[in-house]
């Protein structure tokens, strides 16, 4: 029974919340056209393209890092790591007042993009920023775990065979851990999907521009219920089958390419 | 609890303050926000006690939801305000300037007030012939982010991340007003909002809510209010 009933209560708080979404919003049917008025378009396919950016972004650029942070030891090496993982715990207001005073028109760094023409707040790379910011940590950390566990004879093997640490890296390290990178960018995905803080702080709110699911979610509640009801039940929606699309891909790509523990 | 108009902050924080000392040190919390957002919880059921709206279309929301059923008197009026950093880097000097391309403008989202108020300011202007009858297309189509509330308009043009925002003319008066520049709107374009004050039926305090509200209506309330800028109501 102890071994029932807590996990029961816990399953309970994280279903009954969708299935409430989706009960409301069935209770007030919106028509089909008006469900694909173009604020709910114009979200979708900002969301969809700046997660898509952003998670580009976060593989192209966090897979040398997660190497170098599980394969290397060098100075300040566990104060980076610490930095890396910062955005996981810090709230995403606070990530986007952050991602203002460092990109704002006002700070140096802005003022000096500003004259060049790159105004950055208020802009779609604005809310690729916020998504690369406050996601990233999930992919590194996930493909770090997994650099990390590759046995020590890999590396050595592939430096008699006369490979550097590139080839290592690139021949090696990383079809190896293809399945565990592949679950960290879902999660990374999911959590640039979801960011709402950081891009409601940096980037702003404006349909088509900046305003992305989460913002149109919270800025429909107040004007038009059932949108923020549809829209959240799209995003419940497409969050389900990113992640079930993820788990099939890392459990197809696993079975061949796993052959360590 | 109370629930008011963003804009509202700096005056019901003093109120607040004062109403608590009158009486014997009774909690005041106030919650601020943009009144359509407050107008939507309130309709969902949030617990409050009383509800001070920037105008009378959001206070018809909580009516029409049926938490506030007695009389929701003005308690103040306000009037609107061009504002831009305080350099002001794309010379903003007159209504016409929001029109013109490359001019940053923030206002905040549909639904609260100001919003609306800054709309009936533009549909004005637009019908007077000097403006163009595409005024407000031009306005909206230099539009950078529709905020969440006044406040947040007023803060972001004080850090200087867009060039100009309609605000009220109370918000100037607010801890940020040094770092901002006003731009007057003409008298025959500007609106007059009427800021209601209602008490929630279901209120589990209806007397100490009542008193609040008396409080706010009666002339020490009325005298904070005017200290931030605010007006008094037609007729008071």
């Amino acid at each position: 029974m102890l071994l029932v009933l807590p996990p029961l209560v816990l399953l309970l708080l994280m279903v009954i919340p969708p299935a409430a979404l989706a009960l409301r919003a069935a209770a007030a049917p919106i028509a089909a056209l008006e469900l694909l008025n173009r604020p709910l378009l114009m979200a979708v396919a900002l969301s969809l393209t700046t997660t898509a950016i952003s998670t580009v972004i976060i593989l192209v650029l966090g897979t040398p890092l997660a190497f170098i942070l599980a394969r290397y030891r060098f100075p300040l090496h566990d104060f980076i790591n610490l930095i890396v993982e910062l955005p996981i715990v810090l709230p995403p207001v606070v990530a986007g007042l952050g991602l203002l005073m460092a990109f704002g028109r006002s700070s140096p760094i802005g003022a000096l993009l500003q004259q060049v023409g790159l105004g950055l707040p208020f802009t779609t790379v604005a809310v690729v920023m916020a998504q690369v910011f406050v996601a990233a940590p999930f992919y590194v950390r996930t493909a770090q775990v997994r650099f990390a566990a590759i046995p020590n004879e890999l590396d050595e093997a592939a430096a008699i065979s006369g490979g550097g640490q590139w080839d290592f890296f690139w021949y090696v390290a990383i079809p190896v851990s293809r399945s565990a990178m592949l679950a960290g960018l879902v999660l990374s995905w999911a959590r640039a999907l979801g960011e709402f803080g950081a891009t409601l702080m940096f980037a702003g709110n404006l349909p088509g521009r900046t305003q992305t699911m989460p913002l149109l979610v919270y800025g429909a509640f107040e004007r038009d219920v059932n949108l923020a009801l549809w829209t959240g039940l799209v995003l419940v929606a497409i969050a389900l089958c990113a992640l079930a699309v993820g788990r099939l891909l890392a459990k197809g790509s696993s079975l061949p390419t796993a052959p360590l523990p | 609890m109370i629930f008011a108009a963003a804009s509202l902050a700096d005056a019901f924080d003093e109120i607040g303050a004062a109403f608590s000392a009158q009486h014997s040190g009774v909690e005041v919390i106030l919650n601020y926000g943009a009144s359509s957002t407050l107008a939507a919880q309130i309709g969902e059921g949030s617990p409050a006690d009383v509800f001070a709206s920037a105008n009378e279309r959001q206070m018809g929301v909580a009516q029409a939801a049926g938490r506030v059923t007695g009389d929701a008197p003005i308690f103040a009026t306000n009037h609107l305000v061009v504002i831009t950093p305080i350099g002001n880097p794309a010379g903003v000097q007159s209504l016409a300037d929001l029109a013109r391309p490359g001019v940053h403008v923030l206002l905040a989202a549909p639904g609260v007030p100001v919003r609306d108020f800054a709309e009936a300011v533009f549909d004005r202007a637009a019908a007077d012939s000097s403006f163009g009858s595409d005024y407000k297309q031009r306005v909206l189509a230099n539009l950078v982010s529709e905020e969440q509330n006044v406040r947040h308009v007023t803060a972001k043009i004080a850090l200087g991340e867009a060039d100009a925002g309609v605000v009220y003319v109370t918000d100037v008066s607010s801890s940020v007003s040094g770092r901002l520049a006003v731009v007057e709107i003409p008298p025959q374009f500007n609106i007059t909002a009427h800021f209601p004050i209602g008490m929630i039926s279901d209120s589990k305090q209806p007397a100490l809510a009542r008193g609040f509200v008396d409080f706010v209506l009666g002339p020490e309330g009325q005298r904070i209010l005017a200290q931030w800028g605010f007006s008094p109501p037609p007729g008071g």
